[in-house]
C-alpha cells in the first residue's frame, strides 16, 4: 500500500459528485427494507429475497463496478495517472494500492449497509444481516478487483462492467445452471450461506469450489492489473 | 546525466511514427523540434518510459527506460496533457510527487519547487482553478520537486502567456547551465532557438537535422529557396535570370515569374542587379515558400 495514492484515490472518489453514485444504491436498498419492515414484510422469505436479487444480484456488481473502474479509469482518461505512474513506485504496487481502495470502498457502501437492511427487516434472525453482509464483502472484494482490472485494460470499461453485471451475473448466472459455477455473486451467496441458517436460503455453489475461485480471480484480477501498468503506454494524440 | 537513442522506431500498425533514431541527449538544453505529427510526442514518452520502442533502445545512463520504474529518481517529466489533479491544491499536487519521491523531507522540496515556478501565492488555491500557464508551472514543480538530472517536457510553452513564457525559457536555461540534461519538444523554431543550445530536428518520424541553433539557422537559409516575383517585363527577366547558375529553374506564368533559386545570398544579390541592368521594374519578390512546413520538408528530402 501506497498511502499518498491511496489518499489521493480516496479524495477522487470521495471528495466529489462520485461519491453520490455511491451513496445511491445503498440507500435504496436501506429504503427498500425500510418500505418493507413499514408495510408488513418484515419476514425472512423477504429478507433473503431482497439481499439475493438486490443486495447481492443488483448493488453489489454496480457498486464493483464504479468502485474498481472508479479507482482508475478516469485518471487513464485524462492522464492524471501519470503523476503516479512517473515515480519509481512499483506498478504492481499502484495496482494493488487502487484494489484496496476500491475493496475497502464495496466494504463501506455494499455490506454495511446490506448488514443494516437485512437487520431492519429481520434483526440478527438466523444470521441472515452477517451472512449476506459477509458474503457481500468477499464477493464485492472480488467484483473490485476484476473490474479495476477492466478499467485498466479497456476504456469501455463501464459499458462492458455494465454488459458483464447485467448479462453474466444476472441473466445467466441465475438462468443456466453450469453458468452458477461461474459467477461472483454466487460465490458469495455460497459464503453467506455458511452463516445463514434460514430454511429460506440455500446457496448453490460448493464452498469447495467458491472460496478457492473467490482467491484466485481476485487474486489474478489484480495481479494481471498490474502487469498491465508495468507497460503502460502514452500513445499520443499523433 | 545521458539519454541515449540507438535506432530506436516506433510504429502502430501500419503507420511509422519514428523512423530509426539514433541520438544523445547529453546535459545543457536540447530542444526537439518538428512539424505537428513529426513523432516528437512518441519520441519524448520512449525516452520517458512511457511507450516501448517498437526497434532499437532508449537508456539512461546505461539503463533501459522501458518497464524500469527506478529511472524515475532521475527523470522529471512534465507531459503535454494537463495531468493535474484538479481537486488537490497546487500545494497538496507538488506535496504528493515529494511524497511518491519518498524524499526524506517533502514539504521543503515542495515549497523550494514552488518557489522555483513562483507558484508560492496561488498554491493553497485548487489546480481547477488555475490558468493554462499556471498549470503547466505547477506540473514543472512537481516535475522538479526531487531535483532530477533530467528534464523532459513536451510542448512546454503552449498556453503560456509570453510572461510566463519567458520566466520558463529562463528557468529552463538556468537549469541547463547548471549541468541538468533537459530536453524539451516544440514545433516552434524561434522557441527552441531562445532556450536550447542543442536542437535535435524530427520531420515524419526521421532524424532530419542535429546541432546548434546557427547550423539549423544555415541549413535552412541554404537550402533551394522558391520565389515568386512580378515585374515590369517577366519574360525579359526571366531570361536574363536563367543564365546565372544561382538561379536553378525559372517558370513563367500569368501571375509573374516562379523562381527556384538555388544559392540563396548569391540569388539575393543577382536579382536587383539584372533587374536594373536589363531595366525591368520590380513590383513584387516573395518567398513562396518560407512556411517552417516547407523548410521542413526540404531537410527530410535532404537527409533521405
Amino acid at each position: 500500500m501506497n498511502t499518498v495514492v491511496a489518499g489521493i484515490t480516496y479524495r477522487a472518489l470521495l471528495g466529489r459528485r462520485r461519491v453520490v453514485l455511491l451513496l445511491l444504491l445503498p440507500l435504496a436498498l436501506i429504503a427498500l427494507a425500510l418500505m418493507f419492515s413499514f408495510f408488513g414484510g418484515g419476514d425472512q422469505r423477504t429478507a433473503v429475497l431482497l439481499m439475493q436479487n438486490f443486495a447481492i444480484g443488483t448493488l453489489l456488481p454496480l457498486l464493483g463496478l464504479i468502485a474498481g473502474t472508479g479507482v482508475i479509469a478516469p485518471e487513464i482518461d485524462d492522464g492524471t495517472i501519470i503523476h503516479l505512474m512517473s515515480k519509481p513506485i512499483s506498478r504492481p504496487l499502484v495496482a494493488w494500492t487502487k484494489f484496496a481502495v476500491a475493496a475497502s470502498l464495496v466494504a463501506v457502501f455494499a455490506a454495511v449497509p446490506t448488514y443494516l437492511a437485512a437487520w431492519i427487516l429481520v434483526g440478527n434472525e438466523d444470521g441472515i444481516a452477517a451472512g449476506f453482509a459477509l458474503g457481500t464483502l468477499v464477493a464485492g472484494i472480488a467484483y473490485a478487483a476484476v473490474f479495476l482490472l477492466l478499467g485498466v485494460v479497456t476504456r469501455h470499461a463501464v459499458t462492458i462492467g455494465i454488459i458483464y453485471a447485467l448479462v453474466w451475473e444476472s441473466l445467466v448466472g441465475s438462468l443456466v445452471p453450469g453458468a452458477k459455477r461461474f459467477s461472483i455473486q454466487q460465490w458469495g451467496q455460497t459464503v453467506a450461506d455458511q452463516v445463514v441458517t434460514s430454511p429460506f436460503f440455500e446457496a448453490e455453489v460448493t464452498l469447495a469450489f467458491a472460496v478457492p475461485a473467490l482467491v484466485v480471480v481476485t487474486v489474478a484480477a489484480v495481479f494481471w492489473a498490474g502487469r498491465r501498468l508495468r507497460v503502460f503506454s502514452l500513445t499520443g494524440d499523433e | 546525466m545521458k539519454i541515449e537513442l540507438s535506432q530506436v522506431s516506433r510504429w502502430y500498425g501500419n503507420v511509422v511514427a519514428v523512423n530509426d533514431v539514433t541520438m544523445t541527449i547529453g546535459p545543457g538544453v536540447t530542444g526537439l523540434l518538428g512539424p505537428n505529427g513529426a513523432g516528437k510526442s512518441t519520441l519524448l514518452h520512449m525516452m520517458a518510459g512511457f511507450l516501448s520502442p517498437s526497434g532499437g533502445t532508449v537508456t539512461l545512463d546505461g539503463a533501459a527506460v522501458w518497464k524500469n520504474h527506478h529511472v524515475y529518481r532521475d527523470i522529471g517529466l512534465v507531459p503535454e496533457r494537463e495531468g493535474v489533479y484538479g481537486f488537490l491544491t497546487g500545494w497538496q499536487f507538488v506535496l504528493s510527487a515529494a511524497r511518491l519521491h519518498g524524499l526524506p523531507n517533502p514539504e521543503e522540496a515542495a515549497r523550494k519547487a514552488l518557489a522555483t515556478v513562483e507558484m508560492e501565492e496561488p498554491k493553497d488555491r485548487r489546480v481547477e482553478t488555475y490558468s493554462k500557464g499556471m498549470r503547466q508551472r505547477v506540473k514543472v514543480a512537481a516535475a522538479l520537486v526531487h531535483d532530477p538530472g533530467v528534464l523532459l517536457l513536451d510542448e512546454p510553452f503552449n498556453g503560456m502567456d509570453p510572461r510566463q513564457r519567458l520566466h520558463l525559457m529562463d528557468l529552463i536555461r538556468s537549469m541547463g547551465t547548471a549541468g541538468k540534461t533537459i530536453l524539451f519538444s516544440s514545433h516552434i523554431l524561434e522557441e527552441v532557438e531562445r532556450v536550447a543550445q542543442h536542437i535535435e530536428v524530427l520531420v515524419s518520424g526521421r532524424h532530419a537535422a542535429s546541432g546548434n541553433f546557427r547550423d539549423i539557422r544555415r541549413l535552412m537559409t541554404d537550402r533551394p529557396h522558391l520565389f515568386r516575383i512580378r515585374s515590369s517585363d517577366d519574360r525579359k527577366l526571366a531570361a536574363a535570370l536563367i543564365r546565372d547558375d544561382s538561379a536553378g529553374g525559372v517558370t513563367l506564368s500569368l501571375d509573374g515569374l516562379e523562381v527556384q533559386a538555388t544559392e540563396f545570398r548569391r540569388f539575393a544579390r543577382l536579382l536587383p542587379r539584372v533587374a536594373r541592368d536589363q531595366g525591368v521594374r520590380l513590383h513584387e519578390v516573395s518567398p513562396a515558400d518560407e512556411d517552417l512546413e516547407s523548410v521542413f520538408s526540404y531537410l527530410i528530402n535532404r537527409s533521405s
